[in-house]
Formats: C-alpha cells, sequence, structure tokens
C-alpha cells in the first residue's frame, strides 16, 4: 500500500529523518508515535509530497509519487492545524474542496454526525477551535479515499465528537481503509490501532501490534511501554 | 504708413488709366516675359496667360505689374536668378516661379527686389529654390500671400525663403514658408513688420533676426523647424501672440534670444519644445502674458541676464520650469501661474502664501551631466529637489515668484 | 476512478477563491478606498484631469510597489495553513501558488483600477484627451501589480519567518523606489566623462520601477529627453522603440519571477 524505502530528510543542519523503511499494508489503522521532533509529521509530510526527501523513495499503491500529484486523489488528510481563509462560510468552503477534487455526497451525512448544521453559513473566521477541527474531519473523510491520514485528529474535540470520530474511524477501518494516525493521546491511540510505529531519532524504532510493544519492553500497560522505551534512549 | 498706403493707391488707380496692357502666352506675338517687359512702358500692367515659361535673368527695370493668370510657370531651369527688379513701384502677382539656380558663390534667388521703393509681391508660388524671395537695400514693400516650399535638408547648400538685407520699413503678412533654410530671415533690417505667417519644417530657423531693430512679428506660427525663432544682436523687437511649437532636438528651442535689449514679448505660446525659451545675455526684456506648455524647459537661462521682467504667465507641465548655469540671479518672477506650485492659498486671494521656487536642482545636475535626465520624476529625485527649496545651495536662493497665482491664467 | 485535474483549470479555480477571499477581506476594501480618494482628492484639488493624471502617475509609480509587495507577503503568510490544505490535495503546486498569486494581483487590480476610474468617468474622463494618459497609468499600475506581488510571493517562498519576509519586502521596496536611483545618480555623476547613454537606459531597465517611470517620461516629458544629444537615447525616445522595449522588458520582469516562483514552489518543504 505504502512503501517507504531509505527514506532521509534534513532541514538546514537538522537531520530529521535518517534512512526510514517503512511498510504499512493494506487495511487497518496504523498509529505513528514518537517524542516531539522526532520527525512523525515529516514522515507524513513525506508521503503527501509536501516535504521533499533529500534521499530514498516513496511508492503510494504502486506509484511512485515523486513529481507526481495525481495519487493523492486515494489519499484523504487531515493536518494538524487547521486554519482556513477566514472570509468563506463552512459551506462554500466545503463546496470549493469539492471542486477541486470531486464531487461526493459524503459531506452530508458527515456533517449530521458531527452536528455542524448551524454553522454552514458561518464564516471560518468565526468559529471556535473544535468546530474549525469538525469542519476539517468532514473536509477528510467526505472523499472516502483508500488511504485516511490523520494528524493529530482528536485535538479541541469535546467528549462526544471524540466517541463519534473513534465511531468513524473503526467503521472506515471496516470498509477496508488504511488509516495512518498520530496522537499524543494514548489511550486513544491504544484503543483503536491496530499497529505501532514508532519512530525514534529520525528511524523506525519499533513497528508492530501494542502487545508486541509491551512484550518487548516487558510493561503491563501501553503507556509505561512508551515511556520505558524513552527513558531508555535518554538514559 | 497710412499716408503711404493712399499714394500708392492714388498713384496705381490713376497710372493704370493711362497705362496699357501687354498680353504675354505661348502663342501670342508676345510670348517671353522678357519680350513683355522689352515692350512694356512705364506703369503698363503685363498679362501673363497660363503656359510654361522657361526664362531666367528677367530684369524688371521699370515700374510695371506683372500679373500673371492661372499660375503660369516661370522656369529658370537651375541657370541662375530668375526675376530681379531693380524698378520702383513694381507689383508682380500669381506667378509660379520653379527652378533657381543653385550656387556656392552667388545666392540666387526666385525673386530679388534691388535697391527699389515701394513694391508689391503677392500671390507667388516658388518651388525648387535656393533663396526664395530676397529683398535687398529696398524700403516701403509688402510681401503678401505667398507660398514659398523648398526641399532643403542641409544649411550649407540651402538659402531663405524671404530675406531682407538692408531694408526698412517691408511688411511680410500671411506668407507660407517651408523646407528652406530660415523660413524669413532679417539682416540690418529697421521698421519691418511680420504678420500672419506660418513658417513650418525649415531646416535652421522660422524666423531669424540678425542686427535688426524695432521690427514687430505677431500672430505667426512657428513649427517643427530646426529652431522656431532666433533674435541675435538686435533691440527693441517685439513679439506678440506667436505660436512656437514641437521644436524638437538637441539644440532646438522655439525662440533664441541672443544679445539683445529692450524687448517686448506678449502673448505668445511656446508648447511642446525641447527649450521655449533659450536666453543668452539679454537685458530689459518683459515677459508677459506668454503660456509655456508642456516644454522640456519652459526657459533656460544662459550667461549675463539682467533686468528682465516676466509676469503673468502660464507655466504649464513642463519638465522643467526654469533653468540658471549660474547662482547669480537679476531677473524679477512674479505673479505667474506654475501647474507644480504646490502651496496653499488660506487668505483665498488667489495668491499663494508661500513663495514658488522655479529653479530646481536636478536641472542643476542634468545641466552637468545629461544622462541624468533618465532619472526625472524619480522619488530620489523629487526628494533632493525638495531639500534643495528647503535650503538652497547650487540654485540661486532669491530667484522666487513671491506672489505665485493660483488659478491659471486668462487674458 | 482516476480523475486527471488538468492545469489550467486547477488554477483558475484557485484563482477564483483566492479572488473571492480577498474581495472579503477588510484590506480589499481599504485599498480601493484610498485609490478612490485618492483620485477625488487629485481631482477637486487640481480641477483639471490631465494634471491630476501627472500626479497620479508620481504617485502610482511609487505606491503600487509598496502595496503589491505588502499585500503579497501578508496574504501569503495569511494564507499559510490553507495552503497546506490545498497541497494535500490531488493538486499541481505551482497551479496553487500561480493561483494564489493571480487572485491577488487580480483583485489589487481590480481595486487600482475601480478606485481610480470611478472618480475620473465621473469627471468626464471619456471625454477628455487625458484618457490615454490614463489608460498608460492603469497598464503600468497592473504591470508593477504583477511584479511587485510576484516578488512578494518569491520572498515570502524564502523565508519562512514572517518577520524576515515582511523585513525583505519594505527593503526590496525601498531599494528599487529610492536606493536604486540615488546609487544610480552618482555612478552617472562620478563617470559623467564617459559616455553614459547605454548605461544609463541599460540602468533603468535594471529597475521594473525605473522601467515605469521611462514609460511615463515618453508620454510626459518628450521635448526634454530628445533635448539629450546621444544617438542611443535619440532612438530610444523619439521612437516607438523605447515603448516597445519598456514593455517587453516589464514582461520579463514578471515572467522572471513568476518562473522562480513555480520553481521554488515545486522545491519547497511545507
Amino acid at each position: 500500500m505504502v512503501i517507504i524505502e531509505n527514506l532521509h530528510k534534513k532541514f538546514g543542519k537538522n537531520q530529521v529523518l535518517k534512512g526510514v523503511d517503512l511498510t504499512i499494508s493494506e487495511g487497518g489503522i496504523f498509529a505513528v508515535l514518537g517524542p516531539n521532533g522526532s520527525g512523525k509529521t515529516t514522515l507524513i509530510k513525506a508521503v503527501l509530497g509536501m516535504v521533499i526527501p533529500n534521499k530514498g523513495q516513496i511508492t503510494v499503491l504502486a506509484e511512485n509519487i515523486k513529481k507526481n500529484s495525481t495519487y493523492r486523489h486515494k489519499i484523504d488528510y487531515l493536518p494538524q492545524i487547521a486554519n482556513f481563509p477566514s472570509n468563506l462560510k463552512v459551506k462554500e468552503l466545503i463546496k470549493m474542496i469539492k471542486d477541486l477534487r470531486k464531487p461526493t455526497h459524503d459531506d452530508q451525512r458527515l456533517i449530521k454526525l458531527f452536528r455542524l448544521e448551524p454553522f454552514l453559513n458561518k464564516k471560518l473566521g468565526q468559529l471556535s477551535g473544535g468546530t474549525k477541527q469538525k469542519v476539517n474531519l468532514v473536509l477528510t473523510f467526505m472523499f472516502n479515499s483508500p488511504i485516511v491520514i490523520l494528524d493529530e485528529p482528536t485535538s479541541g474535540l469535546d467528549p462526544i465528537s471524540m466517541l463519534r470520530l473513534k465511531d468513524l474511524i473503526k467503521a472506515e477501518k471496516a470498509k477496508g481503509k488504511t488509516i495512518l494516525i498520530t496522537s499524543h493521546i494514548m489511550s486513544f491511540v491504544e484503543e483503536i490501532s491496530d499497529e505501532i510505529v514508532f519512530i525514534l531519532e529520525g528511524k523506525i524504532y519499533f513497528k508492530g501490534s501494542i502487545q508486541k510493544l509491551k512484550t518487548k519492553t516487558n510493561q503491563p500497560d501501553f503507556e509505561h511501554a512508551i515511556a520505558s522505551i524513552l527513558s531508555d534512549n535518554h538514559a | 504708413m497710412k499716408q503711404v498706403i493712399t499714394v500708392l493707391l492714388f498713384v496705381f488707380v490713376t497710372n493704370a488709366n493711362l497705362a496699357q496692357s501687354i498680353e504675354v502666352c505661348k502663342t501670342c506675338p508676345i510670348s517671353t516675359l522678357k519680350d513683355g517687359i522689352a515692350q512694356a512702358k512705364d506703369f503698363d500692367t503685363i498679362i501673363v496667360k497660363k503656359g510654361l515659361y522657361k526664362e531666367y535673368n528677367i530684369s524688371v527695370n521699370k515700374p510695371v505689374k506683372i500679373i500673371g493668370i492661372d499660375y503660369p510657370v516661370i522656369d529658370g531651369e537651375l541657370k541662375g536668378e530668375i526675376i530681379t527688379v531693380i524698378s520702383d513701384n513694381v507689383t508682380i502677382d500669381g506667378l509660379n516661379i520653379i527652378n533657381v539656380g543653385n550656387s556656392y558663390i552667388e545666392d540666387y534667388a526666385a525673386l530679388r527686389i534691388k535697391n527699389s521703393k515701394h513694391f508689391l509681391i503677392q500671390n507667388l508660388i516658388l518651388e525648387k529654390l535656393f533663396f526664395g524671395i530676397y529683398i535687398e537695400k529696398s524700403r516701403d514693400g509688402k510681401i503678401f500671400h505667398n507660398k514659398i516650399i523648398g526641399e532643403a535638408i542641409e544649411e550649407y547648400n540651402s538659402g531663405n525663403g524671404i530675406q531682407l538685407w538692408y531694408s526698412k520699413n517691408i511688411h511680410i503678412e500671411h506668407n507660407f514658408v517651408q523646407r528652406v533654410r530660415d523660413g524669413i530671415y532679417l539682416e540690418f533690417s529697421d521698421d519691418c513688420l511680420i504678420k500672419n505667417n506660418v513658417s513650418a519644417l525649415n531646416v535652421r530657423y522660422g524666423l531669424h533676426f540678425m542686427f535688426s531693430n524695432d521690427d514687430t512679428y505677431e500672430d505667426n506660427i512657428f513649427e517643427n523647424n530646426g529652431a522656431g525663432v532666433a533674435v541675435m544682436f538686435s533691440r527693441r523687437i517685439k513679439m506678440y501672440r506667436n505660436i512656437f511649437k514641437e521644436n524638437w532636438g538637441t539644440a532646438s528651442y522655439g525662440l533664441l534670444l541672443k544679445e539683445i535689449n529692450d524687448g517686448q514679448i506678449e502673448g505668445n505660446t511656446f508648447s511642446n519644445n525641447t527649450i521655449g525659451i533659450n536666453v543668452e545675455g539679454s537685458n530689459r526684456i518683459n515677459y508677459k502674458n506668454n503660456t509655456f506648455e508642456n516644454n522640456g524647459w519652459a526657459i533656460k537661462v544662459k550667461g549675463a541676464c539682467y533686468a528682465n521682467i516676466f509676469t503673468e504667465n502660464n507655466f504649464l507641465y513642463n519638465s522643467f520650469d526654469i533653468a540658471y548655469n549660474s547662482k547669480v540671479n537679476d531677473n524679477e518672477f512674479d505673479k505667474n501661474y506654475w501647474s507644480s506650485y504646490t502651496g496653499y492659498d488660506l487668505d483665498k486671494n488667489g495668491i499663494g502664501d508661500i513663495p514658488y521656487r522655479p529653479v530646481k536642482l536636478f536641472s542643476y545636475i542634468v545641466n552637468r551631466t545629461p544622462e541624468t535626465i533618465i532619472l526625472l520624476r524619480s522619488m530620489f529625485i523629487d526628494i533632493i529637489d525638495f531639500s534643495e527649496k528647503v535650503s538652497p545651495v547650487f540654485t540661486p536662493d532669491d530667484l522666487l515668484d513671491n506672489n505665485p497665482k493660483m488659478q491659471r491664467l486668462t487674458w | 476512478m482516476r480523475l486527471r485535474q488538468y492545469y489550467p483549470i486547477t488554477m483558475l479555480k484557485i484563482l477564483k477563491y483566492s479572488f473571492y477571499d480577498l474581495m472579503r477581506s477588510r484590506w480589499s476594501y481599504v485599498y480601493f478606498a484610498f485609490y478612490l480618494l485618492l483620485g477625488t482628492v487629485l481631482l477637486f484639488l487640481n480641477n483639471d484631469l490631465s494634471k491630476a493624471v501627472i500626479t497620479l502617475m508620481n504617485v502610482i509609480i511609487v505606491l503600487v510597489p509598496l502595496i503589491g509587495t505588502i499585500f503579497g507577503v501578508m496574504y501569503y503568510y495569511n494564507s499559510k495553513e490553507f495552503t497546506e490544505l490545498l497541497l494535500a490535495q490531488p493538486l499541481k503546486r505551482s497551479s496553487i501558488f500561480l493561483g494564489q498569486y493571480l487572485g491577488v494581483v487580480l483583485s489589487l487590480t481590480m481595486s487600482l483600477i475601480l478606485g481610480l476610474g470611478i472618480p475620473f468617468v465621473f469627471y468626464g474622463l471619456f471625454e477628455s484627451s487625458a484618457i490615454w494618459d490614463f489608460s498608460l497609468l492603469l497598464i503600468t499600475g497592473a504591470f508593477l501589480t504583477l511584479i511587485f506581488t510576484a516578488l512578494a510571493f518569491n520572498i515570502a517562498l524564502s523565508n519562512e519567518n514572517k518577520i524576515k519576509g515582511f523585513g525583505y519586502a519594505i527593503l526590496l521596496w525601498l531599494f528599487l523606489a529610492v536606493i536604486y536611483d540615488g546609487l544610480f545618480l552618482m555612478t552617472l555623476i562620478m563617470f559623467e566623462d564617459y559616455p553614459l547613454d547605454k548605461v544609463s537606459l541599460f540602468g533603468t531597465m535594471l529597475n521594473p520601477i525605473d522601467l515605469s517611470r521611462t514609460l511615463i517620461l515618453l508620454k510626459l516629458d518628450i521635448s526634454a529627453l530628445l533635448g539629450y544629444t546621444g544617438a542611443v537615447f535619440k532612438q530610444f525616445f523619439g521612437t516607438s522603440f523605447g515603448l516597445i522595449v519598456s514593455f517587453v522588458m516589464l514582461t520579463v520582469w514578471v515572467v522572471m519571477p513568476v518562473l522562480r516562483i513555480v520553481f521554488k514552489s515545486k522545491n519547497k518543504d511545507f
């Protein structure tokens, strides 16, 4: 599905990714974890073509992504900070993204799911952070692409919306989609993810199920397992 | 003046009664103009019918009228001068004179008046000429309604359209002169009136004065000449209501004043000239009610010029209003309208409350390094001009119009 | 299903949305109102169309670059997150940036044309001989907007730091509007003993503000320009050669930074 080979990326003097090899197979939820500055977002952005690697190759659905934009038809992406043109209305933004990408009717269902109807005629600049995130989620899920990438999807959401999001992600998984998530909320990750990809200092430190991680680190629960990786490597 | 005309009229009218009329045509007994003149008695009228007369060195030595019907062509075949008048009271009217001989030694003319009085030259068409009408040591004559079309390209091998030399009291009116060296040229000629002429596309000047005094020129149009009008070494010249336009080029100007004193320049329009008036060593001249519009330099003052007065003129959208090449100023500017004046009029009396300084620092810079003209209207130039305006260093600090008008003047 | 987005269509769509977005922004109105006021005040003070056009020309060649630069940089930084959203869509990068760039240019040019056009039309522009000067003014204004917005996008693309970006933008404007001419003048005076007409024309070509000024000089000061002896000058200003060369150079000044936007955006990380 997504194959990353020997990926290097440097920002100025800062070597962020130092040879990442990662294969993500079809179907399932993959959580990309790692401490701040480990290169999670860079990795995701490289897959999206927003960051251009210094070295290495990325293949998405058997297509090399270099100098290519069409493969992104098969990816839905939820960016970390959602900041839209503040003079546009919610309705218009949704219409615009559909216009730029392709027509879909899924937006109606998602608007209902996140109770966004009262905000449709509001300008984006007037929305709260949580509401913006909901709009962001609608934009992401409405295209029904085989790959979904979510960068901190829970930020700013109230508990009810969080529950709805979890259900939504599970439903998407049930359709056989491949979902990549980064998050700082360990309980969320533990609950929904099938596999963990742990990045440390620009390399894949661990890839496997949560159970396997617990075994490897010899810790009874997930949070401790993560903590132990970090303390071991910083000691 | 009037008396002279009355006397002239009287002379002509009475003579016409006595005089006979001689007809010249290709099939007539008299078939050449020369023959016609030879046959004529004093005060006869020679009527020249339409046709081509290949003649030159025609001498008019008695007071006769030569009148062309339907513009007979007198063709000099480039052999020399065509008609020379050496008698008083001669009228030449309605001829088309062509192919004057060209020479580097002699100034051949289509028509020369020599030592004569009371002549009238009118309705001539002169083409393919060297000199056109040459008035030599003559006086009290009239040159009306002539059309002089030259083909001059260079100064050195071309002649002037109408030339006056040591002549007095000549009226030159309603003539049209183009493509010669100087359209109209006056040398040592006084008390002449030049009025309602159009002088255009001439290689050197539209009108040129040398050592001539007390002449007046008014209501003329000088357009697209090497330079419009040059007034040199002359005194008491009056210049009224002329139009000087589109004299473009490196040393080109609407009007050149060189070593002249006591003139009056009033009601003229200078538009689209590289330099409106170029003044060199000229004193006691009044400039009044003139309009300077869209010139590169409205007035360029060089050398010592004293006691000139510029009042109630309009300076409109010139790249530079006044340029001086020195720091001294003895001329007066007052009550002019300057389109680039940016002051205010709080007391609403129509006069700006702060003086206008017509000389810019940039004109001084351009004078020194001409290529810098390309920076005209740059913001940097505006800044240095402004600082010079606040405290003059390079330009005359007493050169001010203390009463700049707020509205364009009309008269 | 494989949907292929055709490049110009995407670009036009992005242009459209950027334009809509800007047309609703306060700044477009401020800019529009400013020109409206400027035009009205000038006409009110001068009572003379031609004189107002001349004053405007002097203002336009300095102000339009300033506003184009500031606005371009501001728009780029303000819409950064939105740009990232677009980047994750199956769109070509160049079409995103060119679309946004043209959106900004279009909205600025509209403000300029309407803001100045309305008072002048009411004042009787169409019956006046100043209409050609006025058209030249608007064309020059449009060119300057194209150029300086492109330069602003270049600066913003090369500087992640907003404050630095703004700083460079202002510096660029200050340099091209004022400092360049100062250096230019000093050079000409220093080498006044040499033939300088080619140098001075060349120096003008290298600065889009000077280039626009030349166009205006051709219109207003041709009589003065022809007072200079140089043959090259004469050919340049005395024939339509100058006008053609100036427009070609202005076009080059648009194309170069736009190409750099395309190139830079292709190789940039977001």
